[in-house]
């Protein structure tokens, strides 16, 4: 049960999909203008992640080697479209401001690297553990992403005012970088930074070194 | 003894770099997946729709909101809506044997009975056929027209652009320009919904004196009132909007009964 347990905790931060594995960094700069489509997206990967491990795992033994990709493929795209189709049909709102990102989903590379590094290899339980944890490794880089970008783009969080904005009588000017995409990466290549310094070991090791300059004869 | 089960369980035991079963496995998940899909899309269309025409209505309220007094004129004329009624676009005339309310334009489009094909050089639109019937929304006070709204639908860069165009009482001023649905790339052709490039809109003349339509998006800068500046990066939906515009109030689209309207009045 411990080393099932590894499976959800693991990807949180010590082996994260966005800040070690750097999968899914489109739909992370994408979606994250505000806290509340953040977490619709995360809910909206989680859920294709988990069902997606489940589905995969299931037949896994009889998933001719030829054909994977393509099968595996095949069920990421029918489970997004039912993700979208669900949201569009309950979360109408929601579902406009994340436009073609849930559809994109089908294209992240984290959903399809689990199901081909792990959900083909393993029995059932183990590949819903390993999709819902770097489905909630995935969503707690995009929260803090999102809270971050909201808070200091719009002062405000989930929509309710934090900041009472310069421009209705308050102190806070909003910096509108954060409503841009490059500010996201610029946060995210900060908690890679924070990651980097507790975890030591996710430091890569330089793949080549320079030569100390020598002066020509 | 041959039970229902033993030809699958044959099949599942087959090696998996068998013929027969790569297509049969790719058969079966394709199959398989098609059926939850279309399922879904089915069973929730009834619901999605709804959101879709609640909001459409959500944007008619809007617009008639951005025209100065519309809504003290409508007050005062105590209603609350426009008035809603069929016509007949090759004659021009209203006519009374189709239920606004459970009129369905877009469907009828695709109904060989209930609609046309557009002839090619009048296709500037790209739409290839429309209904025989449109539904008009208007206002009027004691006979006279205040204003009348036009459904019109057009091809963008890559989606069908619906919008409603609201007219002034000459006919000839647009009103209001409201996109009502579109699926342009986001923030480049999508960009035709934002309030900012549909407040461009009003004010606009769409035929010049001789009754010629020239309504027209153009880069940079318009100059005329019959210009409007397109949006940088997506000349291909802005020009798909102008391209609505003229087709819709051609002689193939509305230009009939705008011309009845402007001679006869309502």
């Amino acid at each position: 049960m411990a080393s099932n347990l590894r499976h959800v905790t693991a990807p949180l931060v010590e082996n994260n999909p966005i800040t070690l594995q750097i999968l899914g960094i489109c739909s992370a700069l994408a979606v994250t203008t505000s806290l509340s489509t953040a977490l619709v997206m995360s809910l909206a990967l989680t859920t294709v992640l988990c069902l997606a491990s489940t589905t995969i795992s299931l037949i896994r033994n009889h998933i001719p080697n030829v054909i994977r990709l393509i099968v595996q493929i095949i069920i990421i795209a029918s489970l997004v479209i039912v993700i979208d189709e669900l949201l569009q049909a309950y979360a109408f709102e929601t579902s406009r401001q994340l436009s073609i990102f849930v559809g994109l989903i089908v294209t992240n590379c984290l959903v399809m690297g689990r199901a081909e590094a792990f959900a083909m290899r393993n029995p059932v339980w183990p590949s819903v553990l390993d999709g819902l944890g770097n489905g909630l490794g995935y969503s707690l880089v995009l929260i803090i992403v999102g809270s971050i970008r909201e808070l200091l783009g719009a002062g405000s969080l989930l929509g309710y005012t934090i900041l009472t904005l310069a421009s209705e009588g308050g102190w806070f000017v909003p910096l509108s970088l954060m409503q841009l995409a490059p500010s996201a990466f610029f946060i995210i290549g900060l908690l890679i930074w924070v990651i980097r310094s507790h975890w030591v070991t996710q430091v890569e090791v330089p793949k080549f070194s320079l030569k100390p300059q020598r002066a020509r004869e | 003894m041959l039970s229902p089960l033993t030809p699958w369980r044959r099949f599942l035991t087959r090696p998996n770099d068998d013929h027969f079963k790569v297509f049969g496995v790719a058969i079966l998940v394709a199959l398989f997946c098609a059926v939850v899909v279309s399922t879904t899309a089915v069973a929730l269309k009834p619901l999605q729709d709804a959101h879709v025409e609640a909001e459409q209505a959500a944007r008619m309220a809007q617009m008639l909101d951005t025209l100065p007094g519309m809504r003290d004129i409508m007050e005062e004329a105590g209603v609350d809506t426009l008035e809603t009624r069929i016509v007949e676009l090759a004659t021009g005339t209203f006519t009374t044997d189709i239920d606004p309310a459970s009129f369905d334009a877009q469907a009828a489009a695709t109904e060989p009975e209930q609609s046309a094909t557009i002839p090619p050089d009048a296709d500037v639109a790209g739409l290839g056929r429309r209904a025989n019937h449109m539904p008009v929304h208007l206002l009027e006070r004691d006979g006279d027209l205040l204003l009348i709204v036009l459904p019109v639908q057009g091809r963008g860069y890559q989606s069908a652009i619906q919008a409603m165009l609201a007219l002034e009482p000459d006919l000839n001023t647009i009103a209001a320009l409201t996109i009502t649905e579109q699926g342009e790339t986001p923030g480049i052709g999508a960009r035709v919904e934002e309030p900012a490039w549909q407040a461009l809109w009003p004010g606009k003349q769409i035929a010049d004196e001789s009754g010629q339509i020239v309504i027209s998006v153009v880069r940079g800068i318009a100059t005329s009132p019959y210009e409007v500046d397109a949006i940088s990066g997506a000349t291909v939906t802005s020009n798909g909007v102008a391209n609505m515009l003229r087709y819709w109030l051609g002689d193939h689209g509305y230009g009939p009964f705008l011309a009845r309207l402007a001679e006869e009045g309502l």
